[in-house]
């Protein structure tokens, strides 16, 4: 329970990534997500990861996982080598976003994106009545040393995809580890997306 | 002497006969060959626990423990003792390790300083030219003779990484897990001239006398010299050199004359002279010209994705970020023709000073990631 509530996008994850499908989970971690679609999907696949720790703890899982910045480039792999890409609290970290998606979505036959959500309630909050930048479990760093450069709210990506010409396959916002359908962009803390090119 | 509780302790080479002959990839045939190994460990019931550890250019079978006969034993630790032993990552309470000196080496196999028995007289140049897949097909006979059918895993740096590489392409249902440690899939131009540079060194020492020195009692001892002077420079990073050496002075002030003046050249003089005085000259040429011939990719076209096509292992590629040598981007290409096949592969780039030189450094991160590797392989 304290697991899925960290990381509540794992479990919409794992339940979107079809069974036996070939994956790249791009900025892997521990493997954490890796190792559960391998057990519970039968996926095949890679991980990509650039801190030495993490790349290690992939190995002690006895996981597939490449060390390397997914920034340079994912010039290791084919056109449509994946089933699924996977982009898991990543993408908000990197600094040229549209062409890492672009890349994304060339070496993958879709991907699966999920976002901290800047449009939640508490993060408008924060930020619009106290007039700080918004920390939280979700986003636990201070404006000087978070590793997120490119934050966006729900319909934030929502838009980017529609104006760059990328199908949005289908969306989920989570609150608390539960799925809110209501006013997802105000209540979702976290937001999961597939999309294809 | 002292011996870590973690170290294989003292070891003892064995010399195995091979009396079938071999054919060589140039067409040149040796009709028997020795070659020298040693072995670590204890192979199971099963035979499913074995690891070869292949060597890169000046290495041997000495990989692992001392010899109690040397002169100093506390000094005679093999080339990659710091990997091996119980407990160590390379674990001899698990696994059964087998280090060789290749054929064509001057180690105890057979080799140009080995008497040639059709004519009584040293082969020197008569030796077959020797590439890595003739290598790996001596190798098989080895694994043979242990009754190993699969080995749980091929271990090497280097030259070694690429043997290691050769038989995942050859013989793969042969091996379970392929390390290739700071490798490439072929040499650049760049690394072929240097390789040139060093073999003209020997070549063009009188003392080489075509190859058959051995009948003049005679070393070409300048040309090993300076080619061990070259290779040494092309084994280390600028930054660990400047880090080693910088520009200090052996004496006080400068000399004005070309006797050594910096302490790098102290150096490399010293490793020339220590090379000059135990490698065989011939060995040193078929070395690097193993190194020139790999090329995997060449028999499908280029193709090197095509080369690893029925590869079956598991592998692990890792690469260091000081190494110009065979820099990470050599890596690469190999992790791109893996992946091209979807065989399951791990890549590592660690962060090193020591250049080439690196994957024999107990590099906590790298030997970390080995003990993963190894752990993780079922026996």
């Amino acid at each position: 329970m304290s697991a899925n509530y960290i990381r509540p996008d794992f479990d919409v994850v794992t339940e979107w990534v079809p069974k036996g499908a070939s994956v790249l989970d791009l900025g892997c971690g521990d493997g954490e997500l890796l190792a559960r679609l391998q057990r519970e999907r039968q996926t095949k696949g890679y991980g990509v990861e650039i801190s030495d720790a993490s790349v290690l703890a992939c190995m002690e899982r006895g996981l597939n996982v490449l060390q390397g910045n997914i920034e340079s480039g994912l010039n290791l792999f084919e056109d449509a080598a994946f089933d699924v890409v996977i982009l898991s609290q990543t993408l908000q970290a990197t600094r040229h976003t549209e062409a890492l998606v672009r890349e994304v979505l060339r070496v993958g036959k879709s991907a699966i994106v999920t976002l901290p959500n800047f449009g939640h309630w508490s993060v408008r909050w924060q930020l619009g009545v106290g007039g700080r930048m918004p920390v939280s479990k979700r986003l636990p760093y201070q404006w000087y040393d978070t590793p997120n450069v490119h934050f966006s709210t729900i319909t934030d990506f929502d838009v980017f995809c529609q104006e760059k010409g990328i199908t949005v396959v289908r969306r989920a916002a989570l609150a608390g580890g539960n799925q809110v359908n209501f006013l997802p962009n105000l209540r979702g803390e976290t937001a999961v997306f597939q999309i294809r090119q | 002497m002292n011996i870590p509780s973690d170290s294989v302790g003292f070891v003892s080479p064995q010399k195995i006969a091979f009396e079938t002959p071999l054919t060589f990839a140039s067409g040149a045939t040796l009709d028997r060959y020795d070659l020298t190994v040693e072995t670590y460990g204890e192979l199971n019931a099963a035979r499913s626990n074995a690891v070869l550890v292949c060597h890169a250019l000046s290495g041997h079978h000495h990989v692992a423990g001392f010899y109690k006969d040397a002169p100093d034993p506390s000094k005679s630790e093999g080339w990659w003792d710091n990997l091996i032993g119980p407990g160590r990552p390379l674990d001899t309470r698990k696994f059964f390790v087998i280090g060789l000196n290749n054929l064509g080496g001057c180690h105890g196999s057979t080799g140009p300083g080995t008497t040639n028995p059709t004519t009584g007289k040293p082969f020197g140049n008569d030796f077959p030219i020797v590439t890595v897949p003739d290598w790996v097909r001596a190798q098989t006979r080895l694994a043979d003779h242990f009754g190993i059918d699969t080995f749980a895993a091929i271990l090497g740096g280097s030259l070694g990484g690429m043997q290691a590489m050769q038989w995942s392409i050859d013989f793969p249902e042969r091996v379970r897990n392929v390390l290739a440690i700071a490798a490439a899939p072929k040499l650049s131009a760049e690394n072929i001239g240097f390789n040139e540079v060093a073999r003209q060194a020997i070549r063009t020492d009188p003392d080489f006398h075509d190859g058959n020195f051995y009948a003049h009692n005679v070393v070409p001892k300048r040309g090993l010299r300076l080619s061990r002077m070259l290779g040494h420079l092309t084994y280390l990073s600028d930054d660990l050199m400047g880090e080693k050496f910088g520009r200090l002075l052996k004496g006080e002030d400068y000399q004005f004359g070309f006797d050594v003046e910096f302490e790098v050249e102290s150096y490399l003089r010293y490793q020339g002279d220590k090379f000059a005085g135990y490698f065989d000259a011939n060995t040193y040429l078929l070395m690097t010209r193993a190194l020139d011939y790999f090329d995997p990719a060449r028999a499908f076209d280029g193709n090197l994705a095509a080369a690893f096509a029925k590869s079956t292992a598991k592998f692990f590629i890792a690469a260091f970020t000081s190494d110009w040598r065979f820099s990470p981007a050599r890596s690469k290409e190999i992790v791109r023709a893996l992946l091209a096949n979807k065989h399951d592969v791990s890549f590592a780039e660690i962060e090193s000073v020591e250049g080439h030189d690196s994957f024999l450094m107990p590099i906590p991160q790298y030997h970390a990631l080995l003990r993963s590797v190894f752990e993780g392989i079922k026996v």
